[in-house]
């Protein structure tokens, strides 16, 4: 692996420096950043711009084929399911679930994950041991086992999944953000600041917090592919978002049963999961790349 | 060695424990354990006996005991929708999802271990650009679309393969693929960037100067020491697989633990997702706990 150059004198004109971090905009992950605003913009906009209802029975127009293929027509895009509902809306409003799912997992589970590793990390002794613990004792149950019974015991929803994935995933932060803690705490300005009688909260946040949230970004964004995933199976099995709401993976749920008359009905939404994790997880590559030269080399 | 396998026993222990507690505070969620473990028909009489027998009307850590107890004994009630012990139905059902679980295993070792050592042979190649784009890719897909479309492609166009059930060895052939998939990305990296450590060695370079064939140096000397790197994360992998096996599986109507779970959690049939849940865990923990003892005995180094 190659060391970055040193920093040039004169600033060219193709960087900018939007953090205090300077990058090429030639290294910019363009497509998956527009595919991520794409996945955005059918969050928001939903059935408002969807081309038809995603919910319309159309009993008439049910299998039709996408455009491409004979019997298909531009009307329908992606071609209609068991029931003439239009796929392309379908998945339009879908990327709603997935990006809600996706933002309060994320925020809890970094948040309590965040908190509860720096509390282990700067305090060590006692408090660390029985977080450490907790933690090494909830990875013992594998994530999907774990899933499904909460989700036995809880009625099943959208703040079901967003539970149990927190549940699932808060140790990743408390483990990582842990061992970051581990270290920054031994510097030499966190020691002055004790010496001067900073109490802990205040070295938390001017020079605890400011110096992890490249990491938290980072993590944040690297696990939005495996919450959508997650998601996904869920519903896959029933357990996660119910009908009437549209989830990609009830919608792969439902084309299971039509899988020898309708190909589509499983290859589109299981491309938009495709699609929106590979585009997630190629721009936490580079954030990581860009924010943590450290860590380049994983 | 001897306290290498003391320590991890007692850290395996602890974890079941640890396991065994959640899985009981889950239960008392919801409040009213006896609602989830019983059907909704039960009659009164049937109701006052397993709140009697869970006791219910002591304290909850002498609950816990008393689960705890229980399950020592094997003892999670009956599953009402099969009519027989539920710890009983869970290893009835366990070893075809071992079976997958190794199937799968292999599947990913097969194709990871020569993509990550050609990949880092190769360095920079066609073969290591395609092992990236397979990693990549096989990280953004969830196991079962990937079971889907080989349903797709292998059963219902190509009609090679049989797509649900457990009737020959032929059945094993695509849940292990959509199973085995998601950590052929990982190993490969693992492998790869193992090989390329070893292969800057000086005891390759000194293998090459001295004329030991190529072939020679990567499968024998070079292999095996970028081997264990994999071997101390296999156990990572192999829960991976446990869980994905209850997706996989109901995906392929495979008669494994990971289905009869996910129909016991439609059927209301708590006992079976409790026991289940509970076995796979330690299924999980017993094969990490594996896992570091074969790393010991494998590397000499650790071992002293």
């Amino acid at each position: 692996m190659s060391v970055t150059s040193a920093p040039a004198p004169a600033i060219p004109l193709s960087t900018i420096q939007p953090f205090g971090v300077r990058f090429r905009l030639k290294g910019v992950p363009w497509i998956p950043l527009f595919i991520l605003t794409l996945v955005m913009i059918g969050a928001i906009g939903g059935e408002y711009i969807t081309p038809h209802d995603p919910n319309a029975l159309n009993l008439g127009a049910a299998f039709r084929p996408p455009f491409w293929q004979a019997g298909g027509s531009t009307e329908y895009l992606l071609g209609t399911d068991n029931l003439g509902r239009d796929v392309l809306s379908k998945i339009m409003v879908g990327a709603r679930v997935s990006v809600i799912v996706a933002f309060y997992a994320i925020i809890f589970s970094g948040a309590i994950g965040t908190l509860l590793g720096i509390i282990a990390g700067y305090f060590g002794g006692w408090i660390d041991t029985v977080i450490v613990r907790i933690a090494e004792i909830k990875m013992s149950i594998p994530g999907l086992a774990l899933a499904l019974i909460l989700s036995a015991t809880l009625d099943p929803g959208l703040t079901t999944v967003i539970i149990v994935i927190v549940f699932t995933y808060w140790t990743w932060y408390a483990r990582i953000i842990r061992s970051e803690i581990l270290s920054l705490k031994e510097r030499d300005y966190v020691a002055f600041a004790k010496v001067a009688g900073c109490g802990p909260l205040t070295i938390f946040r001017r020079h605890l917090l400011p110096n992890i949230f490249n990491t938290l970004l980072v993590l944040a964004t690297l696990q939005v592919g495996q919450v959508i995933i997650f998601e996904a199976s869920l519903s896959f099995l029933g357990l996660g978002i119910q009908p009437p709401d549209v989830s990609w993976g009830l919608m792969l749920a439902d084309a299971r049963q039509y899988i020898t008359y309708a190909w589509w009905g499983i290859t589109m939404p299981g491309i938009a999961i495709m699609l929106t994790c590979l585009s997630s997880n190629l721009t936490g590559d580079w954030l990581r790349d860009l924010l943590d030269p450290q860590r380049r080399q994983l | 060695m001897k306290s290498v396998l003391l320590k991890g026993l007692a850290n395996a222990l602890i974890s079941i424990i640890g396991a065994s507690l959640i899985i009981f505070v889950i239960s008392r969620l919801s409040g009213d354990p006896v609602v989830l473990m019983l059907p909704i028909d039960a009659p009164k009489s049937a109701i006052d006996a397993l709140r009697a027998n869970l006791g219910l009307d002591k304290p909850l850590w002498q609950q816990y005991l008393i689960f705890l107890a229980h399950a020592v004994q094997g003892d999670f009630g009956n599953s009402y929708r099969w009519q027989m012990p539920a710890l009983q139905l869970v290893f009835e059902r366990l070893p075809a999802t071992i079976e997958l679980a190794v199937a799968a295993f292999s599947f990913s070792v097969l194709l990871a271990v020569p993509l990550g050592v050609l990949s880092a042979v190769y360095q920079g190649s066609w073969i290591d650009q395609f092992g990236r784009i397979l990693a990549m890719t096989g990280q953004a897909v969830p196991s079962f679309w990937i079971g889907l479309i080989l349903i797709l492609v292998f059963a219902v166009d190509l009609g090679w393969l049989p797509a649900f059930g457990a009737d020959s060895p032929k059945h094993v052939i695509l849940p292990a693929i959509s199973l085995g998939w998601y950590p052929v990305a990982a190993q490969t990296r693992i492998i790869r960037s193992g090989m390329l450590e070893v292969l800057d060695s000086d005891y390759i370079r000194m293998g090459r100067a001295v004329g030991t064939p190529e072939r020679l140096l990567i499968w024998k000397y070079a292999f095996r020491n970028a081997l264990l790197p994999l071997v101390t994360i296999m156990g990572v992998y192999f829960a991976a697989m446990l869980s994905g096996a209850f997706v996989v599986e109901t995906v392929f109507a495979w008669p494994g633990l990971g289905r009869t779970v996910v129909e016991a959690v439609f059927s209301r049939d708590y006992p079976v997702v409790q026991a289940g849940v509970l076995v796979t865990s330690i299924v999980f923990i017993l094969s990490n706990f594996l896992v570091d003892l074969s790393y010991s005995l494998i590397d000499p180094r650790i071992r002293r």
